[in-house]
């Protein structure tokens, strides 16, 4: 038995297809790290300096972990984690305007 | 991967959705839109824990929930809506970047105007392509 990982479509080209994935038990970031070894280049969209990024979401037994003990919090076997890209957005005037004038340097 | 180029909203799923919306205003509102593929029939309300009428960050909670609730009676999420309170309905840099779900069409409402203005988008790698909506 391990922990059981519910991966996300947008990443499950990284598992080869698979929706369901063996995690390691111990903390979240540990078992994300661990997870890159067996999948290369999941960890880094799932975390970025050993913090899970702002807009994914992960959930041990159905519980977000931002309400346990976030990155801390410690998986055991028969557990399930589930990551979810966050549903986020928003019209933030200040972004629009330097992601044009990003665009406008690249196509310079 | 299905080829989406249109969504068909039920009349009164569709006002519901606005009136979620009118109702978050001056805020942003958000929620999702179920389904079998392109054909709606099921709206869930859901909450903004950003509180702001400049972005949107659906409740984890809540969201966890729909996604079980879905999967239970068997719909798939066809689309996420999200209103903008002074913009016009188009994907904003910032909706473009987190639009992780590519195979959903992202409804934006519009209340900048007297009558809310409804678009559907599918936002793929960065490329936005509006999708007809068809109210029904
Ligand atoms: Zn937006």
């Amino acid at each position: 038995m391990a922990v059981k990982v519910k991966i996300p479509t947008p990443l499950q080209r990284l598992t080869q297809g698979k929706e369901e994935v063996d995690g390691a038990p111990g903390t979240i970031i540990n078992l994300v790290t661990e997870l890159d070894k067996k999948f290369p280049g999941i960890a880094e969209r799932i975390s970025e300096g050993g913090k899970v990024r702002r807009f994914v979401n992960v959930y041990v037994n159905e519980e977000d972990i931002r309400f346990l003990q976030a990155e801390a919090t410690v998986v055991k076997d028969g557990d399930e984690v589930s990551i979810v890209p966050a549903i986020a957005g928003g019209e933030n005037a200040y972004s629009v305007k330097r992601y044009s004038e990003k665009r406008n340097i690249l196509t310079l | 991967m299905a080829v989406v180029n249109y969504l068909t909203i039920p009349k009164h799923i569709f006002d519901e959705m606005i009136a979620h919306c009118k109702e978050a205003y001056p805020n942003e509102a958000c929620g999702i839109l179920a389904g079998k593929g392109n054909e709606v029939s099921k709206v869930y309300k859901m909450s903004n824990i950003e509180k702001s009428s400049v972005s949107y960050f659906m409740d984890s909670k809540e969201q966890f929930k729909v996604m079980k609730d879905m999967r239970e009676n068997n719909l798939s999420m066809s689309a996420i809506f999200h209103s903008h309170p002074s913009s016009p309905a188009y994907p904003s840099a910032k909706d473009v970047s987190l639009a992780f779900y590519d195979d959903c069409v992202y409804v934006i409402v519009s209340l900048m105007e007297q009558e809310p203005v409804v678009k559907g988008f599918l936002i793929r790698e960065g490329a936005i392509k509006e999708v007809r909506i068809s109210v029904k």
